[in-house]
C-alpha cells in the first residue's frame, strides 16, 4: 500500500510539473499536431506540378496541343516560355524549372515517322523522384499517335511499335544515386544541428551559470555580445564543412562540377544564417533544455519541408512558402547546384540573397529579443 | 552625513507580479563610504541592487546613480561600477590569468592598462600562485578574492557587493573587510549587502531592510544606542522553560538566544523591566540571573524586523 502511495505522489508531482512547464506542454500537443502537418504535406510521392520550361520552336497546333495534354497531367506545370533547348537548360541549372519539353521544329514530320522520339523532355534528376516520375508521363499515350485509344486521332500510318513520343534526358544526376541527392543537403542539414544548437545554448548558458548577470553590468553591447558569440562558430561551422565534403567526394563520389570558392562561399552564408536562428533562439529559451527543444522545432520542419528529402515542387502552396523561412531551403538549392550543376554564385543570387535576407532578420530579433537587463 | 551622494533613491519601488520586492525605499548613500544592507532572504537586498545596477527596472520611484537617472542613462555608468554577484559569475573553466583579462577587455581597457593593473590586482588580491589555476578549482576565499578583483579591474568609483562572503571563512572575511577599507581610502563608495552581524557593525552607515521596507538607517552605533527597546539579559539553567515562560509575558516583544543566554527585548515604556522579568520568572518557579543589557546589533536587527535572522 506505502509503495502504491509513494508511486502515486511521483507521479502526481510529475503531472503537476508537466502541466506548469509551459514549454514541454505545447510540445505534448504540438509536436504530433506538427508532426503529422509536416509529414502529411511533405511525404508526397504522387509528385505534381514540377515547374516546367518550354521550348516549342515547331509552333503548330499539334505541338500546342502536346503541351496542354502535358499540363493536364497536373504532373508539369508550365512556368517559363524559351525559344532554344541551352536556355532550358541554362534555367535548370538556375533551379528556375526541373523539367523542359523541347519540341523541335520538325516535330510534325516526326511524329510521322513511328521509328522516331518526336520530341524531347530534359529532367533534372538530381531528386531521383522526379525523372522516375516524369517517365511515367512519358509512356502516357497523348492520342498524338494513330493508334492510341484517344479520341483526338492522327491519321494512323499503319506501323504498330511504335518509338515513344518523347525521348528523356536526365541531368546532372543520371544513374539517380540516391547519395548523390542525400549527401549534398546533409551538409546543410548536419550544420543545421550543430550551429543552431551550439548558438541557442551560447547565451543560454551564460545565463544558467549567472555570467549574464555580470556582462550586462559592463559596457559591453548587445551587438558585440551577439557577433563576438558567433564569431567561433562561423570557423567550427566551415571546418565542419570541410569534413562533410572530403567525406562527400571521397566516400560518396559526389561530383564537384562548381568551384569550390563558390561552395564555400555558400555555406559561410549558410553557416552565417542558421546562427543568426540559433541566437534567436537563445534569446528566447530560458534554461538549456528548452534550447534543445527550440532546436529540433527547427530541425525537423528543416528536414521534412527544404526539399532536402522529398521534392520541394511536390509539397502544397502553403507548405512551400513556409519552407522559406528555412535556411536549409535555400542552402539546398545552392549546394546542389554548386555540386551537381556546375552552377557558380551568380546562376545562384536568389537563394543566396534569402539566406542574407533571413540573417538579417534573425539577427535583428535576436537583438531586439536581447536586454540587457534581467527583467 | 557627507555632502554629495552617490545613489539617491526616493520611493523607489519594485513588483513581481502582486510581490512588492522593494517597498518604497528613500536612500541617501553617501560616497567614500561602505553602506551596508541587512536583512534577512528575500528582504529585497539582491533586487535594490540589481536596480541600482541597471539590471532591473524599477516598477516604481525614482534612482539617481552618481548623479545620473535610472534606468534612463543605465549604459553611462555601466563602467563606472563593479559589480559582484552573490553568486560566482566570472568564468569557472577560464583560467584566473584569463578572468581578470577577459574583463579587462570588456570594460575597454588598453593592453599597457591591463599589465599594469591585473600585475597589480594579482599581488593586492594574493592571486599571483594561482594566475594558471581554472576558477573551478579555486578555493571559496580565493574565488572571491579573484571576482572583487575582476570587478575592480576598471578601477569603478562604485563598488556593489551582494552578499560576497556568504561563502567564505571568518579568516577570509577579515581580509576582505581590510581590503575594503583600503578602496573607500582611495574614494571608492562600497555598496555591500549582508546578513553577517559583525560585517554589518563594520559598515560606515547601516540600511535594515524586511519584507522591502526600510525599516531603520543610520550608523551602526546610533542605530544601538537609539534602538527604541529595552533589552534584557536573562541566564539560568533552563534555557527552554524560560523561554517558554518570557514568551507569555507581558511587555516582551522578542526573544533571542545567544548561546547560555537569553536577549529579551521589551516595549521601552516599560517601568522596571528587570524587576518584571524577575518577577515573571520566579513566579514559575525558575532560577535565573536577570541583568540590564547594552543593545547589539542583533537586537537592533530583532526590533526592526520582529524576528530573528535567518
Amino acid at each position: 500500500m506505502k509503495a502504491v502511495r509513494r508511486t502515486w505522489a511521483i507521479a502526481q508531482k510529475e503531472f503537476r510539473q508537466l502541466a506548469r512547464d509551459r514549454l514541454t506542454f505545447a510540445m505534448v500537443i504540438g509536436i504530433p499536431l506538427i508532426l503529422i502537418t509536416l509529414f502529411g504535406y511533405a511525404i508526397n510521392m504522387d509528385v505534381r506540378n514540377l515547374r516546367a520550361g518550354i521550348a516549342d520552336q515547331a509552333g503548330t497546333q499539334t505541338s500546342r496541343r502536346l503541351v496542354a495534354d502535358l499540363t493536364a497531367t497536373q504532373v508539369i506545370a508550365p512556368v517559363r516560355q524559351v525559344d532554344t533547348a541551352e536556355e532550358l537548360e541554362e534555367l535548370m541549372m538556375r533551379n528556375e524549372i526541373v523539367v523542359g519539353i523541347f519540341i523541335p521544329r520538325d516535330f510534325e514530320r516526326r511524329l510521322q515517322d513511328p521509328n522516331r522520339e518526336a520530341a524531347q523532355l530534359l529532367v533534372d534528376a538530381t531528386d531521383p523522384l522526379i525523372p522516375r516520375t516524369v517517365s511515367a508521363v512519358v509512356d502516357m499515350p497523348f492520342g498524338l499517335r494513330e493508334h492510341s485509344a484517344s479520341p483526338r486521332l492522327i491519321p494512323r500510318t499503319g506501323r504498330s511499335q511504335d518509338s515513344p513520343l518523347f525521348s528523356m534526358r536526365q541531368y546532372y544526376n543520371p544513374e539517380r544515386r540516391s547519395a548523390v541527392m542525400i549527401v549534398p543537403g546533409t551538409i546543410g542539414v548536419i550544420l543545421t544541428f550543430t550551429m543552431v544548437l551550439f548558438t541557442s545554448i551560447a547565451i543560454v548558458r551564460e545565463r544558467e551559470r549567472g555570467n549574464l548577470e555580470l556582462l550586462i553590468t559592463t559596457p559591453v553591447r548587445s551587438i558585440e555580445l551577439m557577433i563576438g558569440k558567433i564569431i567561433p562558430y562561423i570557423f567550427i561551422g566551415m571546418l565542419q564543412v570541410s569534413l562533410i565534403l572530403a567525406a562527400a567526394v571521397f566516400l560518396f563520389d559526389v561530383p564537384l562540377r562548381g568551384t569550390l570558392v563558390d561552395l564555400y562561399l555558400a555555406s559561410l552564408a549558410y553557416v552565417v544564417a542558421v546562427l543568426g536562428l540559433g541566437l534567436l533562439i537563445s534569446t528566447i529559451a530560458k534554461v538549456q533544455f528548452q534550447a534543445f527543444q527550440l532546436t529540433f522545432f527547427i530541425l525537423l520542419p528543416s528536414i521534412l519541408l527544404s526539399g532536402f528529402i522529398f521534392p520541394f515542387d511536390g509539397m502544397p502552396q502553403p507548405a512551400q512558402y513556409f519552407a522559406q523561412i528555412l535556411p536549409l531551403t535555400h542552402f539546398v538549392v545552392l549546394v546542389r547546384g554548386i555540386l551537381l550543376k556546375g552552377a557558380g554564385l551568380v546562376e545562384l543570387a536568389p537563394p543566396l540573397q534569402k539566406l542574407g535576407i533571413l540573417f538579417l532578420i534573425t539577427m535583428t530579433l535576436a537583438m531586439l529579443r536581447f536586454r540587457k537587463r534581467l527583467d | 552625513m557627507g555632502a554629495t551622494a552617490a545613489i539617491v533613491t526616493r520611493n523607489l519601488s519594485r513588483s513581481f507580479g502582486a510581490v512588492k520586492a522593494v517597498d518604497e525605499l528613500d536612500l541617501q548613500i553617501p560616497e567614500a563610504q561602505i553602506y551596508g544592507f541587512l536583512g534577512p532572504n528575500g528582504s529585497g537586498k539582491s533586487t535594490t541592487f540589481r536596480m541600482l545596477c541597471g539590471l532591473l527596472k524599477p516598477t516604481g520611484g525614482e534612482v539617481d546613480v552618481l548623479g545620473r537617472r535610472l534606468p534612463r542613462d543605465a549604459e553611462r555608468i555601466r563602467g563606472l561600477i563593479g559589480y559582484m554577484t552573490q553568486q560566482f559569475s566570472l568564468y569557472r573553466d577560464l583560467t584566473v590569468l584569463e578572468n581578470l583579462q577577459f574583463m579587462g577587455q570588456i570594460q575597454g581597457l588598453s593592453r599597457r592598462e591591463r599589465r599594469d593593473r591585473i600585475g597589480h590586482s594579482l599581488k593586492a588580491y594574493r592571486l599571483e600562485r594561482y594566475r594558471k589555476r581554472r576558477a573551478e578549482h579555486l578555493s571559496g576565499g580565493e574565488r572571491q578574492r579573484l571576482a572583487l578583483a575582476a570587478a575592480l579591474i576598471h578601477r569603478p568609483p562604485l563598488l556593489l557587493l551582494d552578499e560576497p562572503t556568504s561563502a567564505v571563512d571568518p579568516q577570509t572575511r577579515r581580509d576582505f573587510w581590510d581590503a575594503l577599507f583600503e578602496l573607500i581610502s582611495h574614494g571608492t563608495t562600497i555598496l555591500v549587502s549582508t546578513h553577517y552581524m559583525d560585517e554589518a557593525e563594520r559598515c560606515h552607515r547601516l540600511a535594515i531592510l524586511d519584507r522591502g521596507r526600510l525599516v531603520c538607517e543610520g550608523e551602526p552605533l546610533d542605530l544601538m544606542r537609539n534602538i527604541g527597546a529595552t533589552v534584557i539579559e536573562v541566564t539560568g539553567p533552563d534555557l527552554m522553560a524560560l523561554r517558554e515562560t518570557l514568551a507569555g509575558t507581558h511587555g516582551v516583544w522578542n526573544l533571542t538566544q545567544l548561546g547560555s543566554r537569553l536577549h529579551v527585548l521589551l516595549d521601552p515604556s516599560t517601568v522596571n523591566p528587570a524587576a518584571l522579568i524577575e518577577a515573571a520568572l520566579s513566579h514559575a518557579g525558575l532560577k535565573s540571573q536577570v541583568a540590564v543589557a547594552e543593545a547589539g546589533l542583533e537586537d537592533v536587527f530583532v526590533a526592526a524586523t520582529g524576528r530573528r535572522p535567518s
